[in-house]
């Protein structure tokens, strides 16, 4: 029998593969321990399952949950919330940043305003939303808006005046005027700083959706934590966590995998590797 | 003879809130049709700032510059600017890069389309026309980049610096290539460089300027056979050379 000869670079790949097979099992297997040592140290009673709940009981609970499906309501308002949130402050906040590379004065005149509002905690305008807007959705739509869109102006504008002085003299020489230059080479350079404000702000959306239920809401996972809490129902509580846990991930992952065909498609305008 | 360009008594001052810089002194001479003229000067005597000012980015605090005939006073997209760094879009195919001015200019036809493209045919660059930029040598990037700059047909090229960035080996040859093809399309070009040997095997005429504020300070006519490697050849080469080193240390 003849073994198959590898060569120096297929020997590397498969080291690699290796690497992240490994990798793989770790993270999995970290997650399971965690799981099967919660669950054994509140079978055996070392630690109290009416505080600190359980797996058992967390899937218990999520079962009995999803057969009333109520839970599903509430999980659709809170995704709904934190889509809106996501979704206005993306659109606003970069139209924003836009006019405001449009006009260096203001620019100038807004830059104070926005280094204050950016350091400003948003909670403590909670009472404010409430007066202004009432305690339904539309609070904590605004939450959610107030706490990414701030770092979505700041962020893009970055990204907007980050373009090669080189690129905009070209074609200034050219004779392009100011929204030529926006078009052919400041908003393509700035599409890397994009995806990752989308990035940021998909994690932000949640923070600002679960602090706007924290602080109004009837309805929706963040209403469910709160609840959960007062009542001490904590299978409650960390039964509404982990489901938040997933959604946010689950939401990232999409991000994560919508810029990853972006930047494919654009790879494979250019074909085949020149040497 | 037939003047192109004219830059009659060009001045210009920097202001900046620390006060001001002269950077051009009374800058006086003429490019004429088709002719490729070199300047070379000390670093940081204001060589930039001339091409800035023929371009229209600039405008003189004294004198005028005169372009065909018309006066200068604002980027008119009759220059084809062509600068150390080929700028290339990065995220746009070569042959998208090579439309860009058309597009700026809105005019882009089938006929302008299919001058570009000749183009990049004519200099070997068509098979890479799909390509984008960051798959291309550095060599034919400048290329490019000189194509991107004639497809829409300036009444004048500008190069400021345009081969620094490439090791010697690539300098030469893409300095045989891109002086090659500005003959070919027979346009007028003023180039600006440091490197003495430079001006000397591609310009018609070279143009030695003072420290900043820089003023002209002679300009010599190079009165050898066209072509960068036969000048180099060429056995009057380096008495030239050194006539101009000897006018740029004193
Ligand atoms: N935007 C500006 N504001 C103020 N001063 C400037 C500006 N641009 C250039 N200068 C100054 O003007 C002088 C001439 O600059 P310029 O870039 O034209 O020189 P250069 O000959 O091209 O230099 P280099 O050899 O470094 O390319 C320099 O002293 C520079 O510091
Ligand atoms: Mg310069």
């Amino acid at each position: 029998m003849k073994r198959k000869i590898m060569t120096p670079h297929e020997k590397y790949l498969k080291e690699v593969r290796r690497g992240k097979i490994i990798i793989k099992l770790w993270q999995f297997g970290l997650l399971a321990a965690m799981l099967g040592l919660w669950e054994l140290l509140t079978a055996v009673g070392a630690i109290d399952a009416f505080f600190m709940s359980s797996p058992s009981r967390i899937v218990m609970t999520f079962i009995d949950l999803a057969a009333g499906g109520e839970f599903f309501y509430h999980i659709g308002v809170t995704l709904l919330e934190c889509l809106i949130g996501f979704a206005v402050s993306m659109v606003v906040g970069s139209i924003i940043a836009v006019l405001l590379w449009l006009s260096v004065g203001a620019r100038k005149v807004a830059e104070p305003y926005l280094v204050v509002l950016n350091a400003l905690p948003k909670i403590a305008l909670g009472p404010l939303i409430i007066i202004w807007v009432g305690s339904g959705m539309k609070a904590i739509v605004l939450m959610a808006v107030l706490i990414c869109i701030v770092v979505t102006v700041i962020s893009v504008l970055e990204g907007l005046c980050a373009t090669a002085p080189d690129k905009l003299l070209l074609l200034r020489s050219m004779g392009a005027n100011r929204f030529q230059l926006l078009r052919y080479a400041v908003l393509p350079s700035a599409l890397p700083t994009f995806l990752s404000v989308t990035k940021i702000n998909v994690g932000l959306a949640w923070v600002g959706t679960v602090m706007g239920e924290y602080l109004v809401s009837g309805a929706g996972l963040g209403y469910l934590i709160v609840y959960g809490g007062q009542v001490f129902k904590t299978d409650l509580v960390m039964t509404a966590t982990v489901t938040l846990c997933v959604l946010a991930g689950g939401m990232y992952a999409l991000t994560a995998l919508a810029e990853k065909l972006l930047k494919r498609r654009n790879k494979k305008r250019g074909a085949g590797q020149v040497q | 003879m037939d003047e192109m360009l004219t830059l009659d008594n060009v001045s210009l001052s920097y202001q900046t809130i620390h006060g001001e810089t002269e950077a051009l002194r009374g800058v006086s001479f003429d490019v004429a049709k088709g002719e490729f003229v070199a300047i070379v000067g000390p670093s940081g005597c204001g060589k930039t700032t001339v091409l800035s000012v023929v371009a229209g980015l600039l405008k003189p605090t004294d004198g005028a510059v005169v372009l065909d005939g018309k006066r200068v006073d604002a980027p008119g997209g009759n220059v084809g600017y062509m600068l150390q760094k080929d700028t290339l879009f990065e995220w746009l195919t070569i042959s998208k890069n090579v439309e860009l001015g058309l597009k700026i200019q809105k005019k882009l036809t089938p006929e302008s389309r299919a001058y570009a493209h000749s183009l990049l045919e004519k200099y070997g660059l068509a098979e890479f026309a799909e390509h984008l930029p960051g798959q291309l040598s550095g060599g034919m990037r400048q290329r490019a980049a000189l194509i991107r700059t004639l497809a829409f047909r300036p009444k004048i090229l500008l190069l400021d610096e345009p081969f620094s960035a490439l090791d010697y080996q690539t300098r030469l040859s893409v300095a045989e290539n891109v002086s090659g093809i500005i003959r070919d399309e027979g346009v007028t070009a003023l180039l600006v460089t440091h490197d003495i040997g430079e001006a000397c095997s591609l310009g018609n005429r070279v143009i030695v300027l003072s420290p900043r504020p820089a003023t002209v300070r002679k300009i010599i006519d190079i009165p050898l056979p066209s072509g960068p490697e036969k000048r180099r050849e060429h056995k009057r080469f380096g008495e030239i050379t050194n006539g101009i080193w000897k006018e740029l240390k004193n």
